[in-house]
């Protein structure tokens, strides 16, 4: 399917040039408190980018009749009962990565991406618009989250997704060299990582600003 | 339509919020049965744990779980699940205690002579993972088998989690996690209370012979039905203990 310029802008703009962790800086919270391993960080990206694509379709469709006075508290509630759908949904059909994810699903409703795209994008544009912006920015968190997790859990655990990576032989307590880097658990360890991508990103497009 | 008037405002609001309400009343609805078995389903999988037995590649928890529970006795409101595993008994005790940043909770399976520990299983909410969520990983709950939660004159006394190097008086011990340890010192509490308030089940020596009731509160009542000269089962030692199904 070929996509027009602004198309592609919408949906394609949110994974770099305009991503809202690195460049807007939002969502910074879950992005350290899910990224000590991959899978829910996985996880937690999917929701997202399912519940801003959704929640921004459905406030997209409502745009025109929503009391300018109350468009906030509209908004809240479709994010909420989003949320909710989502968690009941896991806690029937995924019950392990509902206990895994616990609170961090209900804290969704807190990320301010979701509240930033209703508010600066759906209130303004047509469903089919908002649906692509709402998936580019919950794939733009979902990838920087993803690439934390990564370097926290391969470097924090020595394992990926559970998988063990860095063979058990090589670790000092079995006579190897190789020890764990115990800071990667921390949440601390995540906002240094977030800094280092912000600081690649920056450097990389430079010249397009 | 002026969307700015207040009649307007208010009659949105209200419509928006009972749709709502009616679509995740609805959701709750038909989704709750299939969530509570999976809250069954996930308590049987964790006293499998704490039973030692691998559910990895099985293929029906819920099936072996009823294979293995015999029996579920109530002690002031606490859970005890009698199992049977080849051919003697086991106790599993539910634990709940706080853990760093959320509930913690598990289970300890005793054997027969209510002092040896046969398994321990354990769960958390939102402990750090890679640190404290290590509490529900095999390497932590196997320093728990063979242990003893009695001191050498009997009383229960719990067991210990505590830093190596340090020794606590007069009780077993295990070794906390680096790292975790308001996790290891949350389990250690909640061992040591959870135990104390079975204190009635665990200090009852347990009944043998056909004709008694299963020992609950007191030991060794004779079961309905049974006639009345019938020859009233004594105490035993609780290395012979047996475990009444009849």
């Amino acid at each position: 399917m070929a996509l027009s310029q602004k198309t592609k802008e919408t949906l394609l703009g949110p994974l770099n040039a305009n991503n809202p962790v690195v460049v807007q800086v939002l969502g910074i919270c879950s992005a350290l408190a899910v990224t000590v391993q991959l899978k829910p960080a996985l996880v937690m990206g999917v929701a997202v980018t399912i519940i801003v694509a959704m929640s921004n379709v459905i406030i997209s469709l409502l745009r025109n009749t929503i009391p300018m006075r109350i468009r906030i508290i509209v908004q809240l509630v479709v994010v909420a009962a989003l949320v909710t759908l989502v968690s009941e949904v896991l806690k029937a059909f995924a019950y392990d990565v509902a206990m895994q994810l616990s609170v961090y699903i209900g804290l969704i409703i807190t990320n301010c991406i979701l509240m930033g795209r209703l508010e600066a994008f759906a209130m303004t544009n047509k469903p089919w618009d908002s649906f692509l912006d709402g998936l580019g920015n919950g794939l733009g968190y979902a990838w920087i989250l993803i690439a934390v997790a990564f370097v926290r859990e391969l470097f924090g655990a020595g394992t990926l997704l559970g998988f063990r990576i860095i063979p058990e032989s090589w670790y000092v307590a079995n006579g190897g060299f190789y020890e764990n880097c115990g800071m990667m658990m921390m949440p601390a360890m995540a906002l240094i990582l977030v800094g280092c991508i912000i600081w690649a990103h920056r450097s990389l497009n430079k010249e397009e600003k | 339509m002026n969307t700015n008037s207040n009649t307007y405002t208010i009659v949105y609001a209200t419509v928006v919020v009972i749709i709502v309400a009616v679509l995740l009343a609805l959701v709750s609805q038909v989704l709750g049965p299939r969530q509570q078995a999976n809250v069954r389903l996930d308590q049987q999988k964790q006293i499998l744990g704490a039973l030692k037995q691998d559910i990895s590649n099985c293929a029906d928890p819920a099936a072996l779980y009823d294979s293995l529970i015999k029996d579920t006795i109530d002690v002031n409101g606490h859970p005890v699940f009698v199992a049977e595993i080849e051919g003697d008994p086991k106790f599993v005790l539910k634990l709940k205690g706080a853990g760093l940043w959320g509930g913690i909770g598990g289970y300890l399976a005793l054997d027969k002579d209510k002092n040896t520990i046969y398994g321990a299983n354990f769960n958390h909410e939102s402990e750090t993972p890679g640190l404290g969520a290590l509490i529900v990983e095999l390497p932590f709950r196997q320093q728990f088998e063979g242990k003893h939660i009695r001191n050498a004159e009997g009383e229960i006394v719990s067991v210990a989690v505590l830093k190596a190097g340090t020794t606590a008086e007069g009780q077993e011990q295990v070794d906390a996690l680096s790292g975790a340890t308001i996790t290891s010192t949350g389990v250690s509490d909640m061992l040591r209370t959870n135990l104390s308030e079975y204190a009635d089940f665990l200090n009852v020596k347990s009944c043998c012979g056909k004709c008694c009731k299963k020992q609950a509160e007191g030991c060794c009542q004779a079961q309905e039905g049974c006639a009345e000269n019938a020859e009233q089962p004594e105490c035993a030692q609780p290395t012979d203990t047996q475990i009444v199904n009849e």
